[in-house]
């Protein structure tokens, strides 16, 4: 395509593009250096229906003056990103000198709410990924050697985890893996342990919430890889069964030689999509036992009284970076073999 | 829940009763929280519309809703059904208007007691009173020769004896889910140890003492001889294991007690289930509990003429005589003409036994979020009391410092 056609071809995309993700990424990384005025505060006396108490309450005559003439708030840098509740050098330090062993060191590192929550999202995108890739590769090779009257219904039962709606999807789950649901009381009685929760425990629940997601993520790999196995010429396969190759062989040598694109294009979108796994803890309400980077985000957003825009704005600048760090192996390389072929 | 509709019926249908209250214009939109005793309380200003708009939202995700909801100008919402928490993030927003004036003119049948004033300033109106009390099952306790518990240590002893019987695996329940519910457990037992949240005068924390480990330890208690699902659990949930016949003694709301003692359900729990004041905890003598008021806020951000009909359509349900005696069982009203009846026992004795209201502080909330998810793994035998204190007084100090309050 020239040039100039792919420019008026992508110009509506690249405008939306802008408009939609670049803007609020932008507005999302300024605010991220802004902290809130510091709050006016006077003494009142408040009465309700139990009584008159005197305590504080925020001076909002003061305090929209200030916010008047700076309605960003203060500006605190990186004051955001280094706190308690996200990077915590200051903390980190301490542990450090603090400490005698390194693993009481981990310990307490593991305990600050950010780290906590990059450790589960690694944990995740670590299990979930190359089991998703595995399983979907699996499932295309053998629906692929399937004959062709039943495949259709079998490919529509194999997607129906991706077309039903994540939270519905874990809320099933949920309640079979209940202390009373069809799952949870069958592994006590298999354990003989009537304490036993899956939910309570949170090995237990990190297990569910990495196998609730290879269920979910493998039909999108699964269709990727059969629409690919799709086009793998049958001339060299053909030769190599002629040469005596096995199944094993032929698929090592010939087959996924043919895919490795693709293959590199699904790592990369079930890596994105998994650094930012979010609706399953929700869905298993597991809040108290698995926290996520997106899920530290929605928390500050939503969960308190008081909106923390700050603390949002820097996790999701970080989840960005970490996403960039994440995937920065599998595009240098893509880069460098898109330079080869030219 | 038949009750329910009937009430609800009739108050459709006896509309004609009451006068119009002769609204001409404006447009009425409500935020309001989801439970029978407000959905009645809505229902009620409705009949007095007039020729005004009028819309209202009930979810239980109100408090997400409100402020994004509330800061728009003109607001989405002409009022917002708030309680002591939820009224302290609109007034540090400053986006909640003085009522002062409309209560002068509109508000004949609002007692005094009803306002709530901030400053001088009538800020809201209350309705109805809400706390979190023991509810036990009478057929069980008896069975048992278990005397009704007045303390926590007596309900842990009380439900170690029900379970060391074999009657049931997990006798006690309460809304243990992380997160808010948690907190407000904490907050619960807490105040019942006599502690303070804050030390006098400022927005340093001050939980990581004595008192505070007693309240983790006691919390600890509790949910080794709840359903091992705890952390998940919910007032609703809880309310499920309940009429399931699972527990015999629970922390609850007040405002549930109507759904709990309905039509539905196993004939037999219902029969058994009875009420009792919340309980105190180690030797004090104030409970272990808080007490809440509902009342509407109107929005600043809304137009005068909205802001009017609003009121006096909501002023009209708050100071209505007959809605409390029709729904006398869906809450303890605040409003004049209201007879206790024996579904309102909690929240009656936790006002005798001086219990204290739920702290309306500008920093709560942080405080509040802060404790729903470092004491998690305290209550997983994951780390030490202290440790999970000092968590949560370091995470609620990161937030204030991002909020200004430190």
């Amino acid at each position: 395509m020239p040039n100039k056609t792919f420019f008026w071809f992508f110009l509506p995309t690249g405008l939306a593009m802008i408009l939609f993700i670049g803007l609020p990424i932008i507005s999302t990384g300024i605010q991220s250096f802004y902290a809130q005025h510091d709050q006016i505060v006077k003494e009142v006396k408040k009465c309700d229906p139990f009584g008159c108490t005197v305590s504080i309450v925020v001076d909002n005559e003061e305090t929209s003056k200030i916010r008047e003439a700076k309605p960003l708030g203060k500006f605190n840098g990186f004051g955001t990103y280094t706190d308690r509740n996200h990077l915590a050098v200051d903390e980190i330090r301490k542990f450090w000198n603090e400490t005698d062993s390194f693993g009481a060191f981990i310990d307490q590192v593991t305990n600050l709410p950010f780290y906590k929550a990059l450790i589960f999202t690694l944990t995740y995108c670590l299990f979930v990924t190359p089991n998703v890739l595995l399983l979907g590769f699996v499932i295309a090779l053998s629906l692929n050697a399937v004959a062709r009257k039943i495949r259709g219904p079998l490919i529509f039962g194999t997607i129906l985890p991706m077309i039903v709606t994540p939270l519905v999807g874990s809320l099933v789950l949920f309640w079979m893996i209940d202390s009373q649901g069809i799952i949870g009381a069958n592994i006590q009685n298999l354990m003989n342990d009537p304490y036993l929760s899956l939910k309570s425990s949170k090995t237990l629940t990190w297990i569910t919430i990495i196998i609730y997601g290879i269920w979910h993520h493998s039909p999108f790999a699964f269709v990727v890889f059969y629409a690919a196995l799709q086009t793998v010429p049958q001339e060299p396969v053909e030769a190599a069964i002629i040469d005596g190759a096995s199944r094993f062989q032929r698929i090592k040598h010939i087959v996924l030689p043919h895919i490795y694109p693709v293959v590199t294009f699904v790592a990369l979108i079930s890596l994105m999509d998994n650094f930012r796994v979010f609706e399953p803890i929700i869905g298993f309400s597991a809040e108290g036992s698995a926290q996520s980077l997106s899920w530290l985000i929605y928390d500050n957003l939503v969960n308190e009284e008081v909106i923390l825009f700050g603390s949002a704005a820097a996790t999701s600048i970080m989840t960005i970076v970490g996403i960039a760090i994440l995937l920065a192996p599998v595009l240098i390389r893509t880069w460098k073999e898109f330079r080869i072929a030219r | 829940m038949r009750k329910i509709l009937v009430t609800l019926l009739f108050l459709f249908f006896g509309t004609s009763a009451f006068a119009d209250c002769n609204i001409k214009s404006g447009s009425i939109n409500i935020l309001a929280n989801d439970f029978p005793a407000l959905r009645t309380f809505v229902e009620t200003s409705k009949q007095c519309k007039g020729n005004a708009d009028f819309k209202v939202t009930h979810s239980s995700e109100h408090n997400k809703i409100a402020v994004p909801a509330l800061t728009a100008n003109p607001s989405e919402f002409s009022a917002r059904i708030a309680a002591n928490s939820s009224i302290v993030p609109l007034m540090n927003q400053d986006l909640i208007r003085p009522l002062d004036d409309l209560v002068k003119k509109y508000g004949k049948g609002i007692q005094d007691s009803q306002l709530i004033t901030i400053d001088g300033k009538v800020m809201a109106v209350a309705f109805m009173a809400n706390t979190q009390h023991l509810y036990y099952r009478e057929d069980i306790l008896k069975d048992m020769g278990i005397a009704v518990p007045k303390t926590y240590e007596e309900v842990v002893a009380a439900s170690e004896k029900i379970r060391a019987s074999g009657k049931m695996q997990h006798p006690y329940a309460a809304a243990y889910k992380a997160g808010w519910n948690l907190a407000e457990e904490f907050v619960n037992m807490f105040i019942g140890h006599g502690g303070e949240f804050f030390k006098s005068g400022s927005a340093e924390p001050n939980i990581n003492n004595a008192k505070g480990v007693a309240t983790l330890n006691m919390l600890k208690k509790l949910s080794e001889l709840s359903n091992p699902d705890y952390l998940t659990h919910d007032s609703e949930a809880i309310k499920v294991e309940w009429e399931s016949g699972n527990v015999a003694l629970m922390t609850l709301w007040a405002s549930r007690s109507g759904t709990l003692l309905d039509d539905e359900g196993d004939p037999n729990i219902t029969k058994a289930t009875k009420l009792a004041g919340p309980a105190t905890v180690g030797g004090g003598n104030i409970p272990a509990a808080t007490l809440w008021w509902d009342g509407f806020t109107l929005a600043k951000n809304r137009s005068d003429a909205d802001a009017d009909a609003t009121f006096r359509a909501l002023a009209h349900a708050a100071s209505n005589k007959k809605m409390v005696a029709d729904a006398a069982d869906q809450a303890v009203w605040l409003v004049e003409g209201f007879v206790p009846g024996p579904k309102s026992i909690g929240v009656i004795e936790a006002v005798k036994m001086k219990a204290k209201p739920y702290p309306m502080l500008p920093q709560m909330g942080l405080m509040h979020g802060a404790l729903g998810s470092e004491i998690v793994e305290f209550l997983q035998g994951k780390e030490s009391a202290e440790q999970a204190l000092k968590d949560v007084e370091a995470a609620y100090i990161s937030k204030a410092k991002e909020q200004g309050f430190l």
